[in-house]
């Protein structure tokens, strides 16, 4: 146990440099960067002419059927981590579980092609 | 020790705030990246107690793919944020029984657990002599094939229900068709044409 957290001693210290050196970029610009501050710098900016409407627009659908699609498959793949390193000793029975899983999310991924799912137009 | 105990306290205390920024942010946006940030910090918690597949699942699958999908969600509804936050004192109510009844509950699980851990030895996390993945996989595809079974069935539903759910067919979906590609010769698409100077075609 001290020693899994030891091995993660040197992701701390990365923590730990990000962290400042985040506040550093925030805070040392407040105290030497010129500030003339205008409340038309703040706002909304076209080429010239006032924006015409928000800047957050509705994403097509589409978009949202490929995130989910790569959401199941990167749960997939994340079955198979544990599976290949304990592979030595999950034996036949193990073997042929994991086939049977990976049949089953293949007929999901066949039916996904033949439906069209993953073309864009 | 002490360095393991500033730690879980830095993770929890960075989790507890921004997942109570989720819910106090008023912009959705906001919200989902406070999200990401509690994810972070559940991972290093995770890690804390020794269960370090959990919390490299955690980053992957939650930081990387669902968070992303709250993104969208949340870009796709047509939301009018300064609308959003009327409602609150009508919703308060109900929220706060909500709130109430599941504190109950987890003081309950608090008190049960206590006992429990009093009783008999915390199982651990870690087996000796083996990483977390691999204690993991010796029993994931073997002893609990029936769970595993579930999940891989549970995934082909959710495959199934979004594509059926979102999946609009388009009138004249442009597909490459790599046969007549092939069968194109050059005589189909290239003509020569001699063209007698000063008269154009």
């Amino acid at each position: 146990m001290q020693e899994l957290l030891s091995s993660y001693y040197p992701i701390l210290i990365f923590m730990g440099l990000s962290a400042l050196i985040t506040l550093a970029l925030i805070f040392v610009p407040m105290l030497v960067a010129p500030s003339s501050p205008d409340p038309e710098k703040n706002a909304p900016y076209e080429c010239g002419f006032e924006a015409f409407d928000d800047a957050r627009m509705k994403f097509d659908v589409k978009f949202y059927l490929v995130a989910i699609l790569f959401i199941i498959f990167d749960l997939e793949v994340a079955f198979l981590f544990p599976w290949a390193v304990a592979f030595g000793d999950v034996g036949v029975f193990g073997f042929w579980s994991m086939m049977f899983f990976l049949a089953v999310l293949t007929v999901g991924f066949a039916y996904e092609w033949r439906k069209g799912a993953l073309d864009w137009d | 020790m002490t360095l393991t105990a500033l730690a879980f306290y830095l993770f929890a205390t960075v989790s507890v705030a921004s997942a109570f920024m989720v819910i106090s942010a008023r912009n959705p946006v906001y919200s989902v990246l406070f999200l990401i940030l509690t994810f972070f910090n559940s991972a290093g918690l995770f890690v804390l107690m020794g269960a370090e597949f959990l919390a490299m699942i955690l980053v992957v699958v939650y930081v990387g793919a669902v968070a992303v999908l709250f993104l969208f969600v949340v870009m796709m509804l047509d939301i009018d944020f300064a609308e959003l936050n009327e409602g609150f004192l009508q919703y308060m109510p109900i929220g706060a029984t909500i709130g109430l009844i599941l504190l109950l509950e987890l003081l309950l699980i608090f008190g049960a657990s206590t006992q429990l851990v009093s009783q008999s030895a915390l199982p651990q996390a870690t087996p000796e002599g083996m990483t977390n993945a691999e204690a993991i996989g010796r029993v994931l595809y073997t002893d609990y094939i029936y769970y595993f079974q579930a999940a891989g069935a549970v995934l082909l539903v959710a495959m199934i229900g979004a594509i059926v759910l979102t999946l609009v067919k388009s009138e004249n979906p442009r597909r490459q068709s790599i046969a007549a590609q092939n069968a194109r010769r050059r005589e189909d698409g290239v003509e020569l044409v001699d063209i007698e100077p000063g008269q154009g075609l």
